[in-house]
C-alpha cells in the first residue's frame, strides 16, 4: 500500500517544491518515495499537479484516480480540479484564495461560485485553510507554501517533526527559517482550530 | 550517497560520473534539466547550443577528439538534429557520445507525439530505455562504454515519466577521463562520408549491428522476471514497466532496458512461459511489430490507448478486454466541471503589447512559432493562424505571401518569432523572404532568453544588422520597445502597408529574466473606469473583474461591460494597460 498526495495550484506558487518536501520527509522517515508532474507550458499561469506517492514500495510514480488520501490544494478551483483523484475517505486541504485568470476575467469562462461547498457536497473531507491569507498578515505572500505544509502535517502518516524539519532545512538557520517556522506552524495552528468549529457532517 | 533526484538530473550525474567533458544541448521540455544540471558540475564543458543539430555536432566533434560527450533535447529537437545524425549512424564515434533525447509522451508541452526510438532503427544505435531515474544514472554511465566498444553513438531514450520523476538511487563517484585517450588522428576513410567512403561504412554498420545485438541478447539491462501469474507476459520498456508492476505485480515480465537490437531469444523464453504475450510500450507498437515480424505472437496497441502514457488503470482494462472479461476495469471517477486554465503570459511580459494590436488585425495572417509567444494563438487575443515547428513561422509566411501576391494581395501577411527560435531556425527562411521577395511583416521579438524553458542564454546579436545582412532593406527594420503601444502601432501599420519584406524587432527582457527591472504597481481609479473592458484585451493576469453588467443601448445593441483591479502583488508596473484604457484610469499606486 500508498501513501498518495496531491499538490496543486497554478504555475509559480511553489507546488514543485512543497511536494518535494512532503517526498523527502518521507524518505526521511524511511519510506520509498516517488514524486511526479507534467510541467513545461504549466509553469505560466496554467496548471501545476504534483503528485507525490510513498510507501514500503512504490511501482507506477502516478496516482491512480479515486486513490489518493490527501489533496493539497493552493488555489480553490484547483482542488475541485483534482479532487477526483481523492479516495472516498480522502481529505482537502484547501486554500479558498481564488487565481483568477485571464480566460475567466475575459468572460469566457466562469469561475465556479463556492468551491469548497461544491467538494463537501462530494462528500470530501475538507479543510479550508487561510494560507495565502495568512502568510500575507505574517508579511510575504509567499510563505504560504509553509503555511499550507503545517496544514498538512497533521494528515500524513509520519511525525509532524519530519515535514517540518525538511522544510526549514531549505532555509538555513536564520531569519527566513524562523519566518518560515511561524508560517508552518500557524498553517498547523489552523487546521487544529478548523477541527474544533467545524460542523458535524 | 543516497539522493532523490530526477531522471533528468540521474542522468546528468550518470554522465558526470561516466567522466564526460563536452556536453552541449538546445532547451526543450521534458529534456532541459540534464544540461543544467551537467554545467553546475566540475570539470564539464557545458553549453547551450543554437539548435540541436549544432548541439550533436558539437557533442561529436569532441567524441573525435577522445574525449566523452553527451548531449541533449526533446523529441522534436532530434527531427531537427537528423541530418547530421544518419551519417553519425555510418561514420560512428570515437570517445563515448551519448545522445540523450526525452519524448513528451502526452504532448503537455509539444506540438506533437513522437516515439525517438525509431530513430534506432533508421541509424542502427543501440537504444537505452531506462524505467526511472536509477536507471537512468546507472545505464548513462554504461552508455559511454556501449558507445566506445561498438564506436558508435547510443540513444538513451528518455520520456517525460523518466525526466521528471523523482526517485531515490545511490550516486558514485567520478571516473577522471584518460589523459591517454585525448587527441585528434586523421583519418580520412571514416570521417570523410564521401560517396566513395559509403560502401565500406554500410559493411561497417552491417558487422555492428550483429555485435549490437549479440550485446543486448546479454544485456543485464534486458531481464526476464518470471511470476507467478503465467495468464498474461508482460513486455515492457521505460516508465510503462513500472505501470504494469502497478497493476500486475506477479506477472512475468520481459523487461526491456537496452531495447533496440531487440533481444528476441529472450521474448521468446518469455512466450514459451506465458499463456499470452502482451507488449506495453509508449508510444508506438515498435516492440510489438518487432516480435510479431519475427514469429512471436504479441498483442499491444489493439488493447491499449492509442496514444499519450500507459497508465495501471488503462492497462488492466486492456488485459481484461484481452482477456475477455466481461465488465472488468473499474469504472473511474470522473473529473469535476472546471474552466480550463491555459498557460498565460507573465503580468509584464512583453508580448502583451505586440499581441494587444496583433489581437485587433482581423484582416491579417500571422504565422506564429514556438515559445511563450505561442500563447498568442489563445484568449483574449487569438492573434495566430498557423504553428508548425521551430522557426517555421517565416517559412509558411512566406509562401502564403508568395501565393497571396499572385491573387493581388489578398492579405497583409506576419510572421511572428522570438530571438532563441529565430537563432535555432529562422535565419535561412528570413533570407529566403528577401531572397524571393516575399511581403512579409516579421516581429522578431528580442527578450533575450529561451523564455518557455526556464529562461535559458541565448546569443545577444545586434538583430537589426543581421537581419539587414540577412537582405531586408535597412528602411524596413524597425526597433520599438512593445510596452509603448501607440509608437509600437504606428511602426505596425507603417510596416504591413510597406509592400516589401520587413522586420520589427520588439525588444524588452522577458519578465523572469536577470535584466527585468519592476516598477511600482498600478491601481485602477474607480470614478474613471467607465467598464468599456479595452484593458482585458491586454490579456494580464494581474487584471481581474469586479463586477460586470449588460447596457442596451437606444440602438438596441447590448454592449457588455466589466470593471476591474489590478492585483498589486502580480502587476510590474509595466503600463501597458494604462495605454490601452482610454479614460486615463490605470496610475501608479
Amino acid at each position: 500500500m500508498t501513501f498518495d498526495v496531491l499538490v496543486v495550484g497554478i504555475g509559480g506558487q511553489g507546488v514543485l517544491t512543497a511536494a518535494d518536501a512532503i517526498a523527502r520527509a518521507a524518505l526521511q522517515f524511511g519510506y520509498e518515495a516517488t514524486k511526479t508532474e507534467v510541467t513545461g507550458m504549466s509553469q505560466r499561469g496554467g496548471v501545476v499537479c504534483s503528485q507525490v506517492r510513498f510507501g514500503e514500495r512504490v511501482a507506477a510514480s502516478e496516482i491512480r484516480p479515486g486513490a489518493a488520501k490527501l489533496v493539497i490544494a493552493f488555489e480553490a478551483a484547483e482542488g475541485l480540479r483534482w479532487s477526483h483523484y481523492l479516495a472516498p475517505e480522502g481529505r482537502v486541504l484547501l486554500d479558498p484564495w481564488r487565481a483568477v485568470p485571464p480566460i475567466v476575467s475575459s468572460g469566457v469562462h466562469q469561475y465556479p461560485a463556492d468551491p469548497a461547498t461544491q467538494l463537501r457536497d462530494l462528500n470530501l473531507q475538507v479543510i479550508e485553510i487561510q494560507a495565502r491569507g495568512t502568510a500575507e498578515r505574517l508579511g510575504d505572500a509567499r510563505l504560504a507554501n509553509s503555511v499550507m505544509l503545517g496544514a498538512a502535517a497533521d494528515s500524513l502518516p509520519f511525525p509532524e517533526k519530519a515535514l517540518r524539519d525538511e522544510v526549514l532545512r531549505r532555509f538555513g538557520g536564520g531569519e527566513l527559517a524562523a519566518r518560515n517556522a511561524a508560517a508552518f506552524d500557524a498553517g498547523r495552528a489552523a487546521v487544529r482550530d478548523e477541527r474544533v468549529t467545524a460542523p458535524a457532517r | 550517497m543516497r539522493e532523490f533526484m530526477s531522471g533528468n538530473e540521474a542522468t546528468a550525474r550518470g554522465a558526470w560520473e561516466a567522466g564526460v567533458e563536452v556536453a552541449a544541448a538546445y532547451p526543450g521540455t521534458p529534456s532541459t534539466e540534464i544540461l543544467e544540471k551537467l554545467a553546475g558540475l566540475p570539470g564539464v564543458y557545458a553549453e547551450w547550443s543554437t539548435n540541436e543539430k549544432v548541439a550533436l555536432e558539437a557533442a561529436f566533434g569532441a567524441s573525435l577528439t577522445g574525449r566523452r560527450a553527451i548531449t541533449a533535447m526533446k523529441h522534436v529537437g532530434l527531427n531537427v538534429a537528423s541530418d547530421s545524425l544518419m551519417t553519425l549512424g555510418l561514420v560512428g564515434a570515437k570517445a563515448g557520445l551519448v545522445i540523450a533525447v526525452s519524448d513528451d509522451i502526452g504532448f503537455a508541452s509539444s506540438q506533437n507525439e513522437q516515439d525517438s526510438r525509431f530513430w534506432g532503427r533508421f541509424v542502427h544505435l543501440p537504444v537505452l530505455e531506462p524505467a526511472d531515474a536509477a536507471e537512468a544514472y546507472a545505464m548513462t554511465r554504461d552508455a559511454f562504454s556501449i558507445s566506445e566498444r561498438h564506436q558508435v553513438p547510443v540513444l538513451l531514450r528518455l520520456t517525460t515519466r523518466v525526466s521528471h520523476v523523482k526517485r531515490t538511487l545511490t550516486t558514485g563517484e567520478r571516473a577522471a577521463p584518460a589523459a591517454s585517450a585525448h587527441g585528434y588522428a586523421r583519418d580520412v576513410e571514416r570521417w570523410i562520408i564521401t560517396p566513395n567512403h559509403v560502401g565500406k561504412r554500410l559493411e561497417v554498420r552491417a558487422q555492428r549491428d550483429a555485435a549490437l545485438a549479440e550485446e543486448s541478447a546479454a544485456s543485464p539491462w534486458n531481464v526476464l522476471e518470471l511470476g507467478a501469474d503465467r495468464t498474461v507476459g508482460f513486455v515492457a520498456s521505460g516508465a510503462a514497466y513500472h505501470v504494469v508492476r502497478e497493476a500486475f505485480p506477479q506477472a512475468s515480465v520481459l523487461k526491456l532496458g537496452f531495447s533496440h537490437p531487440l533481444p528476441l531469444t529472450l521474448a521468446r523464453k518469455l512466450a514459451a512461459a506465458v499463456e499470452r504475450v502482451m507488449v506495453v510500450e509508449e508510444s508506438e507498437p515498435i516492440v510489438e511489430a518487432e516480435l510479431n515480424a519475427a514469429g512471436i505472437a504479441a498483442a499491444g496497441r489493439k488493447w491499449l490507448p492509442a496514444h499519450g502514457e500507459v497508465t495501471a488503470p488503462a492497462l488492466e482494462a486492456a488485459v481484461a478486454r484481452l482477456l475477455g472479461e466481461q465488465g472488468a476495469g473499474l469504472e473511474l471517477p470522473k473529473p469535476n466541471k472546471v474552466f480550463p486554465r491555459p498557460p498565460t503570459l507573465c503580468a509584464g511580459c512583453p508580448y502583451m503589447g505586440v499581441y494587444f494590436w496583433l489581437g485587433q488585425l482581423k484582416d491579417a495572417v500571422i504565422c506564429g512559432d514556438i515559445g511563450c509567444y505561442t500563447l498568442g494563438c489563445g484568449e483574449p487575443w487569438n492573434a495566430m493562424d498557423s504553428i508548425i515547428s521551430m522557426g517555421a513561422s517565416l517559412g509558411v509566411a512566406h509562401g502564403m505571401a508568395k501565393s497571396f501576391a499572385s491573387n493581388g494581395g489578398a492579405k497583409p501577411v506576419l510572421a511572428v518569432i522570438g530571438d532563441s527560435t529565430f537563432i535555432h531556425g529562422g535565419m535561412p527562411a528570413l533570407a529566403n523572404i528577401a531572397y524571393n521577395g516575399a511581403n512579409v511583416t516579421v516581429l522578431l521579438l528580442d527578450n533575450r532568453v529561451a523564455a518557455m524553458t526556464g529562461g535559458q542564454d541565448t546569443p545577444r546579436l545586434d538583430f537589426a544588422q543581421l537581419v539587414t545582412a540577412l537582405g531586408v532593406r535597412p528602411e524596413r527594420v524597425r526597433t520599438v520597445d512593445p510596452y509603448e503601444l501607440p509608437a509600437f502601432f504606428k511602426v505596425l501599420r507603417e510596416e504591413i502597408k510597406a509592400p516589401e519584406p520587413s522586420v520589427i524587432i520588439a525588444e524588452r527582457p522577458c519578465v523572469l529574466s536577470r535584466d527585468f527591472v519592476r516598477r511600482r504597481p498600478l491601481k485602477v481609479i474607480d470614478d474613471k473606469c467607465n467598464g468599456c473592458a479595452r484593458c482585458l484585451d491586454v490579456g494580464c493576469p494581474a487584471i481581474t473583474v469586479t463586477r460586470r453588467e449588460s447596457e442596451a443601448r437606444a440602438s438596441g445593441k447590448v454592449v457588455e461591460r466589466a470593471w476591474v483591479r489590478i492585483e498589486s502583488g502580480l502587476c510590474t508596473g509595466c503600463d501597458v494597460c494604462a495605454k490601452a484604457c482610454a479614460h486615463g484610469a490605470m496610475v501608479a499606486a
